[in-house]
């Protein structure tokens, strides 16, 4: 695009994130919904990081550990994010073994790289392709809360099969790790200040 | 689309500009009617979709999901039996499946993404827009009460919650016979409801409504 759009900033104010009211540099908080005001949140890339590696530092456990520990008649077996996706394939559910790969697997590691691409390429010299790097950024934020999918399978699996000695189900430590890095990252991306994407 | 002069921009109120909360593109307060909307010309952010009585549309929609969540709470959500054996969970059971040991924050975190989250946030929703009616003064805290609720929204995840459903199923249906009960359908009418709710939020049209109706306009609201 070569028009020139005012920005807020460059109009010499500072704008509401929230309702997008616009108000007099230097107001601490916005006069209409009570937000606090900055012009660029500074610290929003440390924050981004730092949420960024705890989510990254959950992610791990989330795949050593098991998910669920199913016994059925005495035996029992336990299963990794992978390996119930593989026992779906097995299964033939190709269409949930799908969608529980790509909510498990695709998302979540997909999300660490977005984000840690968008955080590097704003302290680049030259930052091209705007548009593209935004549309990354709508993408994760809207995406990210998506991966909770395979928390909720493991709670109603093991609120349902509970048949005492016959066959149980129950949660893996893997469960919280993962839902711990989902919301870590969750945060990583809502830490995030877009708006320093189109500065110059 | 918002049309912008850039010569114009300076010379106006500051009660008449708004700027994209995404890109910070500042944009000359337009007249935006229902079913119409408002798009960032820059980042293509939606800025504003005013819709018609849409106050009473979001009370009466609110009302309903928060109903529904009642039902859906504690009515029987699924219930399994195999080989003679017989089991079943409400959506409560669901929520509680980690309640024991280093597991229980992960069930207070189930309980609230999908039942405590979704309930508050449109107990806040109901609380901000009720008085907003007719054109009426806000309640007491009422930006704050909306200031929470839209930070909750990325944390309600009734819907997430239904494709885990789905998939958990499948998971079963394998090993056993799956009777979905009356919380079932509930909940999916539930998330319809929510979706429907949520598209005549317009955040600007009720940040307006608690500006103008603010007797002590310009002060910094509680």
């Amino acid at each position: 695009m070569t028009v020139r759009i005012p920005t807020a900033r460059g109009a010499g104010l500072v704008a509401c994130t929230r309702c997008g009211r616009v108000h007099e540099p230097q107001t601490p908080r916005c006069t209409r919904c009570g937000s606090a005001l900055q012009s660029r949140d500074t610290r929003s890339l440390q924050r981004v990081w730092a949420w960024w590696a705890a989510g990254l530092i959950a992610y791990i456990p989330a795949n050593i550990y098991p998910m669920l520990l199913t016994s059925a008649l005495g035996s029992s077996t336990q299963s990794t994010i992978l390996g119930g996706v593989v026992e779906l394939w097995a299964h033939g559910d190709l269409p949930i073994a799908i969608i529980v790969f790509v909510a498990s697997v695709v998302i979540p590691v997909g999300k660490f790289l977005a984000i840690a691409f968008l955080a590097l390429k704003l302290r680049g010299p030259h930052k091209p392709d705007r548009h593209g790097r935004h549309r990354l950024y709508e993408v994760v934020e809207f995406i990210g809360r998506w991966s909770m999918i395979d928390v909720f399978v493991v709670a109603i699996l093991a609120s349902l099969v509970q048949f005492s000695l016959v066959a149980t189900v129950n949660p893996g430590l893997a469960a919280i790790c993962f839902a711990l890095s989902v919301a870590f990252t969750m945060q990583a991306a809502l830490s995030f200040d877009p708006r320093i994407i189109w500065d110059d | 689309m918002m049309q912008t002069e850039p010569e114009d921009l300076a010379a106006l109120p500051l009660t008449q500009l708004r700027a994209c909360p995404h890109c910070d593109a500042l944009y000359r307060l337009p007249t935006v009617r229902p079913r119409e909307r408002a798009v960032c010309q820059r980042c293509g952010l939606v800025l504003m979709a005013p819709r018609a009585r849409a106050f009473t549309r979001i009370v009466a929609l609110s009302a309903c999901a928060l109903i529904l969540l009642a039902v859906a709470l504690f009515t029987p959500f699924l219930d399994l039996s195999a080989a003679g054996l017989h089991s079943d969970a409400s959506i409560w059971d669901a929520a509680m499946a980690f309640s024991d040991g280093i597991m229980v924050p992960l069930s207070i975190a189930v309980a609230a993404f999908i039942i405590v989250i979704p309930a508050l946030r449109l107990a806040l929703i109901v609380y901000t827009v009720f008085p907003l009616i007719g054109g009426g003064a806000p309640a007491p805290h009422a930006a704050r009460a909306f200031r929470i609720a839209d930070d909750l929204r990325p944390w309600s995840m009734a819907e997430i919650f239904v494709i885990g459903v789905a998939v958990a199923l499948v998971k079963i249906a394998g090993m056993a016979s799956v009777t979905p009960g009356i919380a079932f359908w509930t909940f999916g009418v539930l998330v319809i409801v929510l979706i429907w709710q949520e598209s005549f939020v317009d955040r600007e049209q009720i940040w307006s409504a608690l500006d103008a109706a603010r007797p002590d306009r310009g002060q910094a609201p509680a």
